[in-house]
């Protein structure tokens, strides 16, 4: 029986993989082609999908994009013994994209089925959750700690340090919880586990749950990803059938238990108190710090709170051995970025990086350039809160550190590009926009001074008094960043800054800094 | 009844009581029991203020207060389907504001409006997670990208693409 794979991602399926999927299963049974269809995850090669692939002694076989239309003249050319066509791309597993990469998290995202647990298994899933169940609360602590393994969700904030303080506070209950309110533009790393290889998220959680003493799991999923909260549902659900979920974790006799609750459309939710006032069916708005959420957290009790892609990167550090994922990286920023090529690129997806390589090799060599055909102009990395850069600046490697001696930031590793038909200062204003949009309303400089940012942008745009109005928007930005309770009022002066730095013509301004640029 | 409100249930409390009744024994239990009530009803009518309130021992204006607060609960009925158009970065790079006054021009709303015959109801929303085949949009719970013009009045206005 020949194998062919259809992803269930939802980006595929939103360029039309279930019309190809359906196509592909009409036209076997019309050519009498006994066929056995996997809805895989998607590599996450998304110019490509949807990328239908078939399996052969060689090994699987790429085709795409693939639209319905394509798929009588497949069959014709015999894509299902791996064919001559146009859109065959060859072995998957050789196309530079993907074999370029280092995939330690994502090491089974396209791979496997994602609700099959014995396709997990049979790809190293549970091994980490096994070794864990051998360790103590303390031990599985220290591999954290060991695998330099810092928070994904964009702080940075080293995992192993947060656990071992829910770990030395004393409680009768302790929570984990996964946020899943993956907001900024540009970042879909998070969907794409959840969708792909549930699985993985389920047992870092597990794990997590037995290095802190925690029986109780929260996912946080925002609402805009409806196929991650069926997925996760139904990986759940299979996983309590299966024991790997409940009152004896694989027969350990350890409780984990773990249930997904849905956010309802409030950017804010990601920053980590919002979000546990938001579980607490509150309004989500901020906390003061601190006490920390891991001292008083969910309901005031200790709580672990990481980024789906920190928790998914637990079971290969303690299938693996810390060392191992601490091998790869350079400096403080130890291990893998799964990263997330976005906007005009002409080749957008998922790309996991060890630590280390250079901005340009994203746009230019995995991204190939601008999807428009324009040159590139500006990067914004690290989502709507991010610097935006210029192109002097590409170079820059991809290190926590080393985009922060920039004045930027990696952030959650998602990656917008625009071409020349940007507009600067647009984007700045749409960056106080935003703020004022989404601020949870708690403090003055955010919630009034993103409202006052609108406008002083507008009145810099229009004839006037720049002088008195460049002074004001840079004083506006220094009450923000000082003065503002957390990243949303803070950092939004970043990418209105940057492009005011940057691009200084967008606003009609003349500016010298941009000499030294094009030096 | 208003033509956008047709498409859903008016309101009942046996109803609303039956949805609320298992979860009554979780823990934070507002944000499930208001995604219940608007899944069933499309909205959150008035009435379900005073329940909810009364069913969780909280005060009226902190149920209101959490309604509010979250863009996706919705205090007027939606139309027979709701058509979100992602207006974050990666979409603006790739032209959803041309995408946005072209669906705003066909449908004769603006964001935050039903369509008088209460067919659509067009919201912005700031990322789907589909930054790669940008533009995105999602028709109610599903999911779609690289959304031309010709895309859109295919899929919303289902017309036949040129």
């Amino acid at each position: 029986m020949i194998t062919v794979y259809v992803p269930r991602d939802s980006a595929a399926r939103s360029v039309g993989a279930d019309e190809v999927a359906a196509a592909i299963t009409h036209e076997a049974a019309r050519r009498q082609i006994p066929l056995h269809l996997v809805r895989n995850g998607s590599w996450g090669m998304f110019w490509l999908e949807p990328l239908v692939e078939v399996a052969t002694p060689a090994g699987r076989i790429a085709y795409g994009p693939v639209s319905a239309a394509d798929v009588p003249g497949l069959f014709d050319a015999n894509f299902q013994l791996g064919g001559t066509h146009a859109l065959r791309q060859g072995l998957t597993a050789e196309i530079a994209y993907l074999k370029n990469q280092e995939r330690l998290t994502f090491a089974r995202v396209g791979l496997t089925d994602p609700l099959s647990l014995d396709d997990y298994r049979a790809h190293e899933g549970l091994q980490g959750l096994q070794r864990a169940l051998s360790m103590t609360p303390d031990a599985l602590v220290e591999t954290i700690t060991q695998s330099g393994l810092r928070g994904r969700g964009g702080a940075a904030f080293p995992t192993g340090i947060k656990w071992r303080t829910v770990l030395n506070t004393e409680a009768p209950q302790k929570y984990i919880v996964c946020n899943a309110d993956e907001g900024d533009s540009g970042t879909f790393s998070d969907r794409m586990i959840m969708e792909d290889d549930p699985f993985t998220l389920i047992e870092g959680m597990a794990i997590a749950g037995l290095a802190v003493g925690a029986t109780q799991g929260y996912i946080y999923l925002r609402f805009e990803y409806p196929d991650a909260w069926q997925t996760l549902n139904e990986a759940i659900a299979t996983a309590y059938a299966a024991g790997v979920l409940g009152a004896s974790v694989l027969g350990s006799g350890k409780r984990f238990d773990l249930e997904v609750r849905l956010g309802a459309g409030a950017y804010i939710c990601g920053e980590e108190t919002s979000l546990l006032e938001s579980l607490e069916g509150k309004r989500g708005q901020i906390r003061f710090k601190p006490p920390l959420p891991a001292v008083q957290g969910l309901f005031g009790l200790p709580t672990v709170i990481n980024n789906v892609i920190s928790l998914a990167t637990v079971p290969v550090i303690l299938a693996r051995g810390a060392e191992y994922y601490r091998d790869f990286g350079m400096g403080r920023s130890r291990g893998t970025l799964p990263l997330q090529l976005a906007g005009n690129l002409a080749r957008g997806g998922l790309v996991e990086k060890a630590f280390g390589l250079k901005l340009s090799e994203l746009l230019y060599d995995f991204g190939g350039g601008s999807a428009s055909g324009k040159p590139l102009r500006t990067v914004q990395m690290g989502g709507p809160l991010g610097a935006y850069l210029h192109e002097s600046q590409f170079d820059t490697q991809v290190d926590y550190e080393a985009f922060s001696a920039i004045g930027a930031m990696l952030g959650h590793g998602g990656l917008v590009a625009f071409d020349d038909t940007v507009n600067m200062a647009k984007m700045a204003r749409y960056a106080f926009e935003f703020c004022a949009l989404e601020s949870c309303g708690k403090c003055t400089p955010c919630r009034i001074g993103s409202t006052r940012g609108v406008e002083v942008v507008d009145r810099l745009l229009a004839a006037g008094d720049k002088t008195r109005d460049l002074a004001l928007l840079n004083d506006l930005c220094d009450t923000m960043t000082h003065g503002s309770l957390c990243a949303l009022g803070g950092l939004t002066p970043l990418p209105v800054q940057s492009a005011l730095k940057h691009f200084s013509e967008d606003f009609g301004l003349q500016n010298p800094a941009k000499r030294s640029h094009s030096a | 009844m208003s033509a956008a409100s047709a498409h859903w249930p008016a309101w009942h409390e046996a109803s609303a009581l039956e949805l609320l009744a298992p979860l009554l024994s979780l823990p934070g239990p507002l944000l499930p029991a208001l995604h219940a009530v608007q899944a069933h009803f499309g909205f959150i009518p008035p009435e379900a203020t005073a329940l909810l309130a009364t069913t969780f021992n909280l005060s009226r204006a902190e149920v209101h207060g959490v309604i509010t607060f979250y863009d996706f609960f919705r205090r007027e009925p939606p139309g027979q389907r709701i058509v979100r158009l992602c207006q974050a970065e990666a979409c603006q790079a790739m032209g959803s504001e041309a995408l946005a006054a072209h669906a705003k021009a066909q449908l004769g709303v603006d964001f935050h409006q039903t369509t008088a015959d209460g067919r659509v109801s067009l919201e912005p929303v700031y990322c789907l997670g589909n930054c790669a085949c940008a533009p995105a949009m999602m028709i109610d719970e599903r999911l779609h990208g690289r959304v031309s013009a010709a895309r859109f009045d295919a899929l919303v206005l289902e017309r036949e693409s040129a």
